[in-house]
């Protein structure tokens, strides 16, 4: 923990009523604080709650009880200040735009001014190494390659906080590694706060600063891992003693935890998605 | 070179009927008002192109009848999809109505708007087309400004964008492709308003008229030649539609054409 706190979460309970079935805790008592610069993985089974939360901090659902406050501001504050830029599973970009017009979107929407919005869009478009593909359309580009159109977006105007919501999940093994190198250069390069979704150990624990493990039904944070792996992490750090160490640390963290939450994972994923959006 | 081979099968299959058709007529001496030969109607055609029944001028009107009918129905079939999209409430008003008008047998609109907009004016064709044109628009359009995926409208919504911008950079664009759908489904629909308006009477110069007074004249061939072109009018609209496509959604997967790879 450094700095002041960007995301703060406090005694947090959300609820989903599920047809049929009645009330669900997806997420209770979640205590959570994260400082300026942090790098924290929320890891943990599937239907634990984790996307919830990451959707509450970036207001794309509300808290049932507590408080989540986003650069000392409530986190819907937040959410119209623009104070975060979010990549999701899938890449969301929009076919009838080009790889350019993409990561325009954001600066069309918050209206600024023309010059201005190439200059950033050529910068964003180099840091994920993709100058070369401005016209092409999402189509014509692999997952990895739209995954990283899509991260270029949510940097775009210069958030003070990067939500990722397993954004490498879909993606072949040897592409993920290269992307958790790139998102790491990125990360390095812009100082950004970065809160990010997985479900995949070597990977929170390669990108992260701490990485949070949770529970499921209810949903919590059980234990919190710091990882204290030198920077720049390399091809080299995957072979580190001290990664395996800390990989089997947050596999020891998440065990005993699995096996009676698959049932009800379809009922709650359903619930959540309608939830989510009015 | 391509467009030649893919399409080749079909124009040897149509060379090949026409030659059969031919032969079969003439040595089965098959009488020409049951069916009339490829070449007697080829003939009916030329003989009748710009004078006698004038099926050149008559072809003008009907396409002018069908795409006033194509203007009006996707203004009134666009505009309604726009506010049901906006007001849940207007679209459970205007929804059950705009089905029931659906529902009416164009045939037995066709004498009613003669009778309400001049039997002998286009205007009366252009609404019957406008009927038939209206709905596929309409509901087409309708299900591109609502079928967005819900995670574009999450991204918007982590952007703070208000409904106008959501509106524009969204929804619109999204409603291109089942904009287009619809246009196409129209073309057809409004020519076939056109001519069944014209069925129940208009000025003679037209292709529906020209169908009712030579079959009564037992003139197949020139009923054929009439038929013929009325369906040349259609594909010639639909083709139209399919190259504004090209133009407009050269990003879509119908356009792309590469939906096997």
């Amino acid at each position: 923990m450094s700095g002041q706190a960007v995301v703060h979460v406090a005694d947090v309970t959300k609820t989903f009523d599920v047809p049929g079935r009645g009330t669900m805790t997806a997420l209770s008592g979640i205590d959570l604080l994260i400082g300026q610069g942090e790098f924290v993985s929320l890891i943990g089974p599937s239907g634990c709650g984790k996307s919830t939360l990451l959707r509450l901090i970036g207001d794309l659902t509300v808290p049932t009880s507590g408080t989540v406050m986003v650069n000392g501001k409530p986190a819907q504050q937040a959410r119209v200040d623009r104070d975060y830029g979010i990549v999701f599973q899938s890449p969301v970009l929009f076919d009838w735009r080009n790889v350019e017009e993409n990561v325009r979107l954001p600066l069309e929407l918050i209206g600024t001014e023309k010059a201005a919005r190439e200059a950033r869009v050529t910068e964003m478009l180099e840091l994920v190494e993709l100058s070369d593909f401005r016209r092409h359309h999402p189509y014509q580009l692999s997952g990895g390659m739209q995954q990283r159109v899509s991260i270029a977006r949510a940097l775009a105007f210069e958030p003070a906080l990067l939500l990722m919501d397993e954004p490498f999940g879909a993606l072949d093994e040897m592409t993920r590694e290269r992307m958790n190198s790139e998102v790491l250069k990125v990360w390095a390069q812009t100082g950004i706060t970065v809160v990010f979704v997985t479900h995949s150990i070597p990977e929170a624990v390669f990108l992260s600063s701490r990485v949070a493990v949770m529970s499921a039904r209810p949903g919590r944070i059980t234990k919190v891992v710091d990882i204290d792996l030198p920077r720049p992490r390399t091809v080299e750090t995957r072979e580190n003693r001290r990664y395996f160490e800390l990989v089997t640390e947050v596999r020891e963290a998440l065990r005993g935890m699995d096996g009676r939450v698959e049932a009800d994972d379809a009922a709650l994923d359903r619930a959540a998605a309608e939830g989510g959006i009015g | 070179m391509t467009a030649l081979r893919r399409n080749l099968p079909a124009i040897v299959v149509f060379f090949t009927t026409l030659v059969l058709w031919e032969v079969v007529i003439s040595s089965l001496d098959v009488r020409s008002f049951i069916l009339p030969a490829p070449s007697s109607i080829a003939n009916a055609l030329v003989e009748n192109w710009d004078v006698g029944y004038q099926i050149w001028p008559a072809a003008q009107t009907t396409f002018l009848e069908a795409a006033g009918g194509m203007v009006i129905g996707t203004v009134l079939g666009v505009l309604i999809a726009l506010v049901i999209s906006r007001w849940t409430l207007a679209g459970d008003i205007a929804l059950p109505v705009a089905v029931a008008i659906s529902a009416i047998p164009i045939i037995a609109f066709a004498p009613i708007a003669n009778n309400w907009f001049g039997v002998l004016s286009p205007t009366s064709k252009m609404v019957i087309a406008a009927v038939l044109v209206f709905f596929p628009i309409m509901i087409n359009v309708l299900r591109g400004l609502t079928e967005v995926p819900n995670s574009s409208l999450e991204l918007m919504r982590s952007y703070a964008a208000g409904s106008m911008a959501v509106f524009r950079k969204v929804r619109v664009p999204n409603a291109l492709p089942f904009f287009l759908t619809g246009l196409k489904v129209g073309t057809t629909l409004a020519l076939i308003g056109a001519v069944v308006g014209e069925y129940f009477g208009g000025l003679n110069v037209a292709l529906g008229r020209i169908v009712v007074q030579s079959a009564s004249r037992l003139s197949f061939e020139v009923t054929w030649a009439a038929i013929i072109v009325a369906s040349v009018v259609g594909i010639a609209m639909y083709l139209l539609i399919v190259a504004i496509e090209r133009v407009a959604i050269p990003w879509h997967p119908a356009v792309r054409g590469d939906r096997i790879s």
